[in-house]
């Protein structure tokens, strides 16, 4: 037992999870014919998804003692383990600090989302199935080392997202699920042709040997025609940037959040968008050093847009859900920014943002579906005056309001700031471009700002917005934790940062980048 | 100097009490003793910050001038930690103790105690007594962050949180909607500023490679800039144009400054102890307080300078012009604020930096007691704060009265008041700044005519005119949106005095207003010679003499009085100047009636035309023409699958005549090249 935890604490993180879907589905008990179960077969289900979910949030706490945040290249390693021969797949994890964070975040969202679910109702058995399928899937995406190992988890993402969406979601469902899993698989589709022609050209499937250059595969990739790095780049960002989503390939983003179950939305924003941005640090840069660099124009332009055009757009949404969709689109413009600013700050700004994302807007989700818990509606009109009525969850979507609108002291503040450092000390952008982002900070205030003066304030004039009930246990318990992340982000973020120092080196340095950026000074000695 | 943390730290104690207990303790104490604690609670706290801050400036003064410049943690036991810690960027919680933070620390806990005083007396009948209090402390330890950080990052912290404070203060009274606009549109309006702040700060960093203010190694950037280089040789006129322009785009905003002036005439929306603590006294000093601070860097750039100085005086000007014609008595002393701020800008702009922060003293004495004032009227006015329905105050609320009459004479300049000598002090000045110096004092001048004016006409249409309502009518009616309509019932009906707690700290802002102002006599100027550690030396042509100076601000401001009450005395019944029908013609009073049009502009250009942008970019691109072309390629796929499903008939004579055609396809193009050669 204890050698499984030492040295296969990375597996045991991931599959525990599949373990507790496995138990729930072989639990005997029947929906009736309502599509709920008895109230005693609903507490089983609850308690067992309950306890595999804590524990997988507690294993994957114990990663962090053994983590040395100081050691460069992957840790934790297991493998490589023959997975099928005839191709030298190979079973093979590891981990960094930037996935280390990531994983940390899934397991915390997944156990909010778990908690937060008890009330659901009708399949509660195979719902909870479906969450835990979907979090090893998750976790399994940020721990693969094998590329095909690596797309077996990506495609198995969609799979448990798309009956979430499809079985619980709300009125259009079934166009918003099919739509995410297409729109999302045809980009895959493109990434596994890349993964096969890099198989064919160099003989393996490790991302270690492809990109250090003590092995063989690293020169015959860096060998291969610019053109067709090109090509294989493309291929690859192109998956990426449709799961992040950039503009202006985000439209599938509102459609699924808006059908999604609320655990689903809070579970995709907070933690699915972010195997895209991992994507691109993990493979995209390391892989394809060269034609990252070339493109940061592109995709700062592309961020920029997605900054901006995402704030105006989420601005005159008549949805909270879709509000709030939309600010992802925005906010994850910044992280982009921060990933291709090619800066140590700006990089380490993007992977802070992609974490706080995930508090703040997972929050934001949580705290709508508790409305919608409520009311049974998403229509900003149908509120008004609820801090009147409802003043702690007022208090608590105060919160996650400044926190997602970058307020200092919270988390969302040091994301934004180390992105947009970086994008101004970076040679791709610059002082025009950063403000151009800083724009994107206004509007952000403008329409978060509007949203909570719609739903909050304002005379309490609709006869059954006065008989709504405050948080009840179960909600404080799943906001309240969020809560001290926002705030421990927001005041001691070194605590976090430690872990990212030499993740980010090691990016910079691979991306050649580490020389430009002594440049920097120079050019900024330039100024006027 | 061990003791520093407790300063920003007792109120936030303070703000973590009231938030997690104060529903509570209203609740088990009952209502009136719940309500004594907490306000007892929250205004000990912030006298407890200005006792420690007494005790630190008697370390600090036993220091020699040039040591006066002490780096303390904010933190409890001196504990050194970083807020942020990537790369190159490293942003301790540290503070910085020196002449500049400690007037500040001064003025915040001092004026802010005596206005949380006042506050218990005022909103003793509000039923979210608990929650005013927790912002009002909390704003107290931002604002204390704000002035005591040794970085300008963490300063931005402050900067950022007295803005949400102000945020949540403006919208108080939410259920009205109109108050949680203005909440907005001040936040908005700020958040714009804070682009060229936050943009000026990375500018900072990009030049001089860090963040801090000074450090004791004389790293900082002021160090650094004091001597006039960066660590990649001499500082640029360019760079420090660039920093100093963006950082003043941030003191436009927090500082109410022309274009970005808008947001705080709405921001009297907020309770009185409100506009007279945060939108009078301190936060909006904050961008003078900001420029002093990095007035080594601004004194490079002669540009800024120049821009700060005529911002400052053109706000001056056009901030009285609409201050004349307001009717509300709140909007009055708004529009004064924002002119008296232009007053300090214009300190900074022409090298004075040291006068503009004497401005920033004595107007948090004298608008801060304006504000208390004014909301001791609306209290005995029962929520009334149109002056058009005043008049003939004078003998019923004695203590309120006299002690207004100290804060007009203050701003109107009248010697020996406190608003004369800093006033003063900035206009002698700015004869001395050697571009354009004799047109800013010429404008500067006018102004203080117009300030004296209109200040009298507010004390001559609330005073001593003829009372324009009845005893038994007021309080009847709550009017919409008014101040205090919140916190009154049927017991307080006609006119009455206010209570104690009220009247307390009215007497103590009358004081300081009367004898503020001596700490800075001209050539025995005390108040300079203690901020010089902080503030940059700017040398000064000779100007205009100093006792003439003096003698024009006096006859400027005592002109000012004088026209307007001889012009009011002719109009006691009506205590207005103008008939309705010269009202409607006279397109001057209509223009200052109307704010110059700029607010309606805003909102046609950014509201209304904005949202209609925003809506076309949503449904004509976002829907119509990206998620269009998604589902066009969707549909477009269906459709050919669609089309090749029919080849699928199921018949095999259907399959065997395509299969002859492939063959025969196969045939021709295996066949092609050596048909072409055959010219049939």
């Amino acid at each position: 037992m204890r050698d499984i935890l030492t040295n296969h604490l990375l597996s045991v993180v991931i599959f525990v999870p599949l373990i507790g879907a496995i138990i729930i589905a072989l639990l005997p008990l029947r929906n009736k014919d309502n599509g709920e179960l008895d109230s005693s077969g609903a507490t089983v289900v609850k308690a067992v998804a309950m306890i595999f979910a804590v524990l997988d949030f507690l294993l994957s706490l114990m990663l962090i003692p053994a983590f040395q945040s100081g050691k460069a290249g992957f840790q934790l390693q297991e493998g490589p383990y023959l997975w099928i021969s005839r191709f030298n797949v190979h079973y093979h994890l590891g981990i960094d600090g930037i996935s280390l964070l990531l994983i940390l975040l899934t397991t915390f969202l997944c156990l909010l989302s778990v908690i937060y679910s008890f009330n659901i109702k009708t399949r509660l058995k195979e719902y909870m199935v479906f969450i835990m399928i979907l979090e090893t899937a998750m976790l399994g995406v940020f721990c693969a080392l094998d590329l095909v190992l690596f797309y077996v988890f990506w495609e198995s993402v969609l799979i448990p997202m798309y009956f979430l969406i499809g079985i619980w979601g709300h009125e259009r469902r079934i166009y918003a699920a099919i739509k995410f899993f297409l729109y999302t698989f045809a980009g895959s589709v493109l990434m596994l042709l890349g993964i096969v022609f890099l198989y064919v050209h160099t003989h393996t499937f490790s991302l270690i040997e492809l990109t250090d250059p003590r092995f063989m595969p690293y020169h015959l990739l860096m060998g291969l025609p610019a053109r067709t790095l090109l090509y294989l780049y493309s291929a690859f960002a192109l998956a990426f940037m449709i799961k992040v989503p950039m503009f202006p390939f985000h439209t599938w983003l509102p459609d699924a959040h808006v059908e999604a179950p609320t655990a689903g939305s809070v579970i995709l924003a907070g933690v699915m968008l972010k195997m895209g941005v991992y994507g691109f640090l993990r493979f995209c840069i390391p892989l394809f050093p060269e034609q990252a660099r070339n493109s940061a124009p592109l995709f700062i332009t592309l961020a920029i847009i997605g900054i901006i055009y995402g704030a105006i757009v989420a601005a005159v949404q008549p949805d909270m859900k879709k509000l709030v969709a939309y600010s992802s689109v925005s906010h994850l413009g910044f992280v982009m920014l921060g990933i291709f600013s090619f800066t140590t700050i700006g990089m380490t700004g993007a992977v802070l943002q992609s974490v706080n994302h995930g508090v703040s807007t997972g929050m934001l989700f949580f705290m709508v579906g508790m409305m919608y818990d409520r009311k049974h509606t998403r229509e900003i009109k149908a509120y008004g005056g609820l801090k009147r009525s409802v003043p702690i969850l007022a208090a608590f979507f105060m919160i996650a309001l400044f926190s997602s609108i970058g307020l200092p002291l919270t988390n969302g503040f040091i994301g934004e700031f180390t992105i947009m450092l970086g994008s101004y000390l970076s040679p791709f952008a610059g002082i025009n471009v950063t403000a151009l982002a800083c724009i994107g900070i206004i509007l952000s205030a403008v329409y978060m700002l509007w949203l909570f003066q719609r739903v909050f304030t304002g005379p309490l004039d609709k006869e059954e917005n006065k008989k709504l009930f405050d948080l009840n246990w179960r909600e404080k318990w799943v906001l309240a934790p969020l809560v001290v992340m926002i705030f421990w982000f927001g005041c001691y973020v070194t605590t976090w940062t430690n872990f990212l120092h030499t993740p980010v080196n090691t990016i910079m340095r691979s991306s050649g980048m580490s020389e430009a950026s002594r440049e920097i000074s120079q050019r900024v000695a330039k100024l006027p | 100097m061990s003791l520093v943390w407790l300063i920003p730290g007792l109120p936030l104690i303070g703000f973590l009490f009231h938030a997690f207990l104060g529903k509570s303790i209203v609740k088990s104490m009952g209502d009136a003793n719940g309500k004594k604690t907490i306000g007892a609670i929250a205004t000990g706290v912030v006298f407890a910050s200005l006792l420690i801050s007494v005790m630190v400036f008697m370390d600090l003064m036993k220091l020699a001038p040039m040591d006066q410049r002490q780096y303390v943690s904010l933190l409890p036991g001196g504990a050194r930690i970083p807020w942020i810690s990537i790369g190159s960027l490293h942003v301790y919680y540290m503070g910085i103790i020196d002449p500049l933070s400690l007037l500040m620390c001064f003025i915040v806990t001092g004026v802010g105690g005596v206005i949380h005083l006042y506050a218990t007396g005022y909103m003793a009948d509000d039923k979210d007594y608990p929650r005013f209090f927790t912002y009002f402390n909390l704003f107290i330890f931002f604002m204390l962050m704000l002035v005591l950080s040794e970085n300008i990052l963490l300063m931005f912290v402050g900067w950022e949180g007295v803005g949400l404070c102000s945020y949540l203060l403006i919208s108080f009274w939410f259920e009205d909607v109109e108050n949680s606009k203005a909440g907005n549109k001040a936040f908005i309006v700020n958040r714009i500023g804070d682009l060229g702040f936050s943009i000026g700060v990375m500018t900072i960093f990009a030049v001089f490679g860090t963040l801090s203010f000074y450090t004791p190694q004389g790293t900082g950037f002021l160090d650094m800039a004091a001597k006039g280089i960066t660590p990649h040789g001499m500082l640029s006129v360019g760079a420090a144009t660039l920093i100093a322009l963006l950082l003043f785009m941030g003191a436009c905003g927090k500082s109410a400054q022309f274009p970005l002036y808008v947001w705080l005439p709405d921001a009297m929306a907020g309770p009185t102890p409100v506009s007279a603590l945060i939108h009078a006294a301190t936060m909006v000093t904050a961008g003078v307080v900001m420029i002093t601070r990095v007035s080594p860097l601004i004194v490079h750039s002669p540009i800024a300078m120049m821009v700060i100085a005529c911002v400052g005086v053109f706000t001056a000007f056009y901030a009285a012009t609409i201050a004349m014609t307001q009717n509300d008595i709140k909007k009055v002393l708004a529009y004064s604020t924002v002119s008296q701020l232009g007053y300090m800008f214009l300190g900074c702009g022409v090298g004075a930096f040291a006068a503009g922060m004497f401005h920033v003293t004595t107007h948090a004495f004298f608008k801060g007691l304006l504000f208390l004032g004014a909301g001791s009227v609306i209290h005995a006015m029962s929520g009334e704060q149109d002056m058009r329905k005043m008049g003939g105050l004078k003998d019923r609320i004695p203590v309120t009265f006299w002690t207004m009459v100290c804060a007009w004479l203050a701003i109107s300049g009248i010697p020996p008041f406190a608003g004369f000598w800093s006033k003063d002090e900035i206009l002698g000045s700015a004869t001395g700044f050697p571009q354009y110096g004799m047109a800013l004092y010429a404008v500067g001048m006018f102004t203080a005519l117009m300030t004296a004016f209109y200040m009298t006409r507010l004390m001559m249409k609330t005073f001593w005119t003829k009372p324009r309502y009845k005893d038994e009518e007021l309080g009847a009616h709550s009017s919409h949106g008014s101040d205090d309509s919140h916190s009154h019932d049927a017991k307080h009906h006609g006119v009455h005095e206010s209570p104690p707690s009220m009247l307390i700290s009215l007497v103590i802002l009358a004081i300081l207003s009367v004898i503020g102002g001596l700490v800075g006599i001209p050539g025995h100027n005390l108040f300079d010679k203690f901020l010089a550690p902080s503030v940059a030396p700017y040398p000064l042509k000779d100007g205009m003499p100093v006792p003439i100076g003096m003698l024009l601000g006096t006859a400027f401001g005592a002109v000012g009085i004088a026209v307007c009450v001889v012009m009011y005395n002719r109009r006691q019944e009506t205590g207005d100047l103008l008939s309705p029908k010269e009202k409607a013609s006279n397109a001057l009073y209509k223009g200052s009636l109307n704010l110059w049009y700029v607010d309606a502009a805003y909102y046609k250009f950014f509201v209304t035309e904005g949202g209609k942008v925003a809506e076309f970019i949503w449904q004509g691109i976002d829907r119509a023409l990206i998620d269009g072309i998604v589902n066009f390629v969707a549909g477009l796929l269906g459709f050919l699958s669609e089309l090749f499903r029919r080849f699928q008939t199921g018949y095999i004579r259907a399959y065997a005549f395509m299969m002859l055609a492939g063959v025969v396809a196969v045939v021709i193009s295996v066949l092609w090249p050596f048909l072409r050669h055959l010219h049939i």
